[in-house]
């Protein structure tokens, strides 16, 4: 991810490319995506959102078994709770009748 | 004067001013309008601030959410306008971001049913409300959840934070350190003020107050942040966030 996003990550158009060219593929062949946030110090909610948040909703709690997070400070490993937590909820929330 | 105000407004001040140092005092008036002068902007101009990581890194983080929100959504032709400054005596440091945009009111009614900058306002401090989409959570690319994030690090901090845009401005008011920090989600809840009626601004103005005090890390607001996060009413029952995989 450093090489992508520099320590600070909080270009969302570098999270939009990684997902749409990478993770978002890779998820829906059912392929396992690890994500290396080594030298990372500090990210944004909006950041991991544009990163993640939509292959995690349209795959689901199924996306939490092929997305592993390697090498997370506690403060990003807090914001890809975050933003997985709310956008699982939204998924709850559109199902609802 | 010496945060360069005057040479943004092409103005000559009347009179003699005596240029202080900026380094560990104050970041200048800075115009940012590109994706890339953003990220050269808080790596250029954050340092100035002296600041340990801990007190950087809150404002390196309001920097981007806030001047992203300016560049995506208010299509601002001037781009941003941001400064900052540390106040020794309180241990505070003020942040500003402005804006010549189409405002909170234009920007919200894109996707949402609100008629007055006020209702705009109150409805976008709400977390997962964005004016990209009328989806409850966001789209892939907005979660709605900058201004939330940006006031909850104010209140967190007991200082202010201002969020001012056509005739309406909301304040979030300072609380006394006996009373324990509340994250509302529904900023009503907020002990605030709101105020319609007030001389235009065409675009958004933001401003935060932040304490310098180390020890308290980024990282354990940002938790207390994610507590309080919540996109509906009804909280789910399910902790999805525990099933993610670290390593």
């Amino acid at each position: 991810m450093v090489e992508e996003s520099g320590v600070f990550a909080e270009d969302k158009d570098v999270a939009a490319v990684l997902r749409t060219k990478v993770i978002g593929p890779s998820l829906s062949r059912n392929h396992k995506v690890a994500i290396d946030f080594d030298e990372v110090t500090l990210t944004t909610q909006s950041f991991v959102h544009a990163l993640i948040s939509k292959p995690v909703r349209d795959l689901g709690e199924r996306s939490l078994d092929l997305l592993l997070f390697k090498n997370c400070s506690a403060l990003v490993q807090g914001l890809i709770e975050t933003v997985v937590q709310y956008s699982l909820e939204a998924v709850e929330l559109a199902e609802e009748p | 004067m010496r945060m360069g105000l005057f040479d943004h407004l092409d103005l000559k001040p009347t009179l003699g001013i005596t240029e202080h140092e900026e380094a560990g005092r104050f970041v200048p008036l800075t115009n940012i309008r590109t994706s890339k002068g953003l990220s050269e902007a808080i790596a250029n101009l954050i340092p100035l601030l002296h600041a340990p990581p801990s007190v950087a890194d809150p404002i390196k983080y309001v920097f981007s959410e806030m001047v992203r929100n300016v560049l995506e959504h208010s299509g601002s032709s001037v781009g941003a306008f941001v400064c900052a400054q540390y106040y020794k005596g309180s241990n505070t440091i003020a942040v500003g971001i402005a804006d010549g945009g189409i405002g909170v009111l234009n920007s919200m009614q894109r996707s949402h049913a609100v008629t007055t900058p006020a209702e705009a306002i109150m409805r976008a401090l709400r977390p997962g409300v964005s004016g990209a989409t009328n989806r409850i959570g966001g789209n892939e690319r907005n979660a709605g959840a900058g201004l939330f994030f940006t006031k909850s690090i104010a209140a967190l901090s007991r200082r202010f934070f201002v969020i001012y845009s056509g005739d309406a401005a909301f304040k979030l008011l300072r609380t006394k350190e006996e009373v324990a920090a509340q994250l509302n989600a529904d900023a009503t809840a907020d002990k605030h003020r709101l105020r319609s009626g007030l001389p235009h601004w065409q675009g958004t103005v933001v401003g935060i107050d932040m304490s310098v005090e180390e020890g308290v890390e980024f990282a354990e607001l940002l938790a207390r942040i994610r507590e309080a996060y919540q996109i509906d009413v009804k909280k789910s029952k399910k902790e999805y966030f525990k099933q993610i995989r670290f390593s």
